[in-house]
């Protein structure tokens, strides 16, 4: 166990920062139903970290939890060294938490450079005077931002469809954007929530390049969600593994991939 | 020139004018509608609200005045100042933002996730409170409103003699227009042009129509839906408080004020319920439709008085036809 502190180089030569959240004892429960049991782990700082499992483990709920749209019963959260008190999503959000949707959650009547540039909502700190008067800062804030928008639509290579109405994309465009949104925040930490759902082997690549690009570009750390044990095991520095709300493992892909606990929740074993 | 011709232009003309004021009615309600998914009735009670505000300050009228003195056995009326137009309606503006603030706070913040018909029930309720308080506050008799920018300068009553003379003499037959409904509708249009430009180019617009949106989407980007919601109450108070200077300075502030929002009602089926431009281009349609049908159809064949239903049955067709409105979005359902 490393200390929570301390960086290390993995292996394959990645540098892995201290940890930046920690869940601790998370217990979520929806009526009589405990989504998550009891599950303690935690996000070291430029890492992609994922958290898998089969249909229902309480993946989803998990990165709800750490968005701030589920308050767990019980549990901890730790966030930069302090614990987090009950927060509402958008006051998450404001403390440098970006994420993505399963179903996609994008602004439909919206161009993608508005979608990309509410992203930047939360560094955007003129007032509504200011703002409504359209002066000196209040421009100034807007060129600025529009300019870290940009960056992040040339990166994703999304230039061609800057002004199309996201209504108009298909699918894996889609995500795309909901990627350049998020990002557009600069997030400390990067929430995808099954950001390959639903896409072909190619759009899947596609994907796994952007993931891993800007991963390496930004430094961004990363938490997903994924049920392609292939694209999550290339991908992440460390896995959660999470089955009927309980965490069952937890290591690198190797570890993980020979955990008698993980291949029997994948395999299928009788549930007693 | 033809005069029936000339006639039936002043007729549009004037159509046009009754149907920004609608428009201005109307769009109060897209705001809120847009934003929250709720539909509020109490968009007409609100302008009369403001109206009725605005004349209190402006005449130094004592808020509760009757309240007061029933309760403490006082004499008090009026506080025995003139309050200058401007601040006045600076302040009715505050008042405005404090409703919005407080309808937030004390009703809608606690019904977030419930039914739209739940939603629209509340607002019933807000309607004939705001109703009864506006009563309580400044008394329930016809008020007369007179906006004035400086001694001489107020929102003008009567016909245009320049415009009625000049065209005299160009086509042989005199256009009256009201100098009101001119006013009414620079006013209109500018009001239009700023908040469209509001929604476009700033940070809060933005944010305003990522709630519009999507909600979820616009947590995730660390919008408080709270602040908006307050922020487009505000936004629907200031457009009612517009709407009603334009028709208290028509018809003088009085409790039938609340009714326009019922003419609201059709321009929105028109327009579409999500449509800034769609409010306006209804509010057009349904002045001009009203106006010219009285005078070419109803009133020759009909026996006149059509002005009070056409708008009704232009709304029904357009249910029939085109239930989501010239403007709004189309509901498709995939099976």
């Amino acid at each position: 166990m490393k200390d929570i502190a301390e960086s290390y180089v993995t292996t394959d030569g990645r540098t892995i920062g201290p940890v930046v959240m920690e869940m601790k004892n998370i217990t979520l429960r929806f009526g009589g139903v405990e989504a998550i049991k009891d599950i303690s782990f935690n996000i070291r700082e430029g890492e992609i970290r994922a958290i898998i499992g089969p249909n229902g483990a309480g993946k989803s709920s998990m990165l709800n939890v750490i968005s701030g749209f589920y308050v767990p019963q019980e549990g901890e959260v730790w966030y930069k060294g302090a614990r987090r008190p009950a927060m509402k999503p958008f006051e998450v959000a404001r403390q440098g938490i970006a994420r993505t949707f399963q179903n996609i959650a994008l602004f439909e009547g919206m161009s993608v450079l508005d979608n990309v540039m509410t992203g930047r909502l939360t560094h955007m700190k003129t007032g509504l005077f200011a703002q409504s008067l359209w002066k000196g800062k209040a421009e100034a804030e807007e060129i600025e931002n529009r300019e870290v928008a940009e960056k992040i639509i040339d990166f994703l290579e999304i230039q061609a469809i800057r002004k199309t109405p996201v209504a108009r994309l298909p699918y894996g465009l889609k995500k795309r954007v909901e990627l350049a949104r998020a990002l557009a925040a600069e997030p400390s930490i990067l929430l995808l929530d099954e950001p390959m759902a639903g896409m072909n082997v190619e759009e899947k690549e596609d994907m796994s390049r952007f993931i891993l690009d800007v991963n390496d570009e930004f430094g961004t750390t990363i938490a997903l969600i994924e049920h392609d044990m292939g694209v999550v095991m290339d991908l992440s520095d460390r896995v959660v593994v999470m089955d009927y709300g309980k965490k069952i493992g937890d290591g690198t892909p190797d570890d993980v991939r020979n955990n008698q606990d993980v291949i029997d929740a994948y395999l299928g074993v009788a549930h007693d | 020139m033809n005069e029936q011709l000339a006639f039936t232009i002043e007729v549009f003309a004037n159509g046009l004018m009754a149907g920004v004021l609608y428009a201005l009615v109307a769009l109060g309600f897209v705001l809120i509608y847009k934003a929250s998914g709720i539909f509020n009735y109490a968009q007409g009670v609100m302008a009369l609200f403001a109206a009725m505000t605005l004349v209190g300050i402006q005449n130094g009228q004592v808020p509760f005045a009757h309240l007061i003195n029933a309760i403490f056995g006082t004499e008090i009326h009026h506080f025995g100042w003139h309050v200058h137009s401007f601040l006045a309606i600076l302040l009715t503006v505050v008042v405005m933002i404090a409703l919005a603030w407080m309808v937030q706070q004390f009703v809608f913040k606690h019904l977030v996730g419930q039914e739209p018909i739940i939603l629209f029930m509340a607002t019933i309720g807000l309607a004939y409170f705001l109703e009864g308080v506006a009563d309580l506050m400044w008394g329930s008799e016809l008020k007369a409103l007179n906006v004035c920018a400086a001694e001489g300068a107020c929102l003008p009553q009567g016909m245009n003699l320049w415009l009625e003379g000049t065209t005299y003499e160009a086509l042989g037959y005199g256009f009256f227009i009201d100098n009101l409904d001119i006013v009414a509708t620079i006013v209109a249009a500018v009001l239009v042009a700023g908040l469209i430009m509001f929604a476009q180019y700033t940070k809060q617009g933005r944010a305003m129509r990522a709630v519009a949106d999507d909600h979820q989407a616009a947590l995730s980007v660390g919008v408080s839906l709270n602040f908006i919601w307050v922020l487009v109450w505000s936004l629907a108070g200031f457009v009612a408080l517009v709407a009603g200077i334009m028709w208290g300075a028509k018809s003088g502030v009085q409790f039938s004020l609340s009714l326009i929002a019922l003419k609201a009602l059709p321009v929105l089926m028109l327009g579409g319920f999500t449509s800034i431009p769609g409010a306006i281009v209804g509010g057009l349609i349904i002045g001009v439709g009203e106006k010219l049908f009285e005078f070419l159809i109803g009133a020759p064949f009909l026996g006149g008085a059509t002005e009070n239903w056409f708008a009704y049955m232009l709304a029904l067709v357009f249910l029939v036809f085109r239930p989501q409105g010239l403007f709004g979005e189309k509901i498709i359902e995939r099976v």
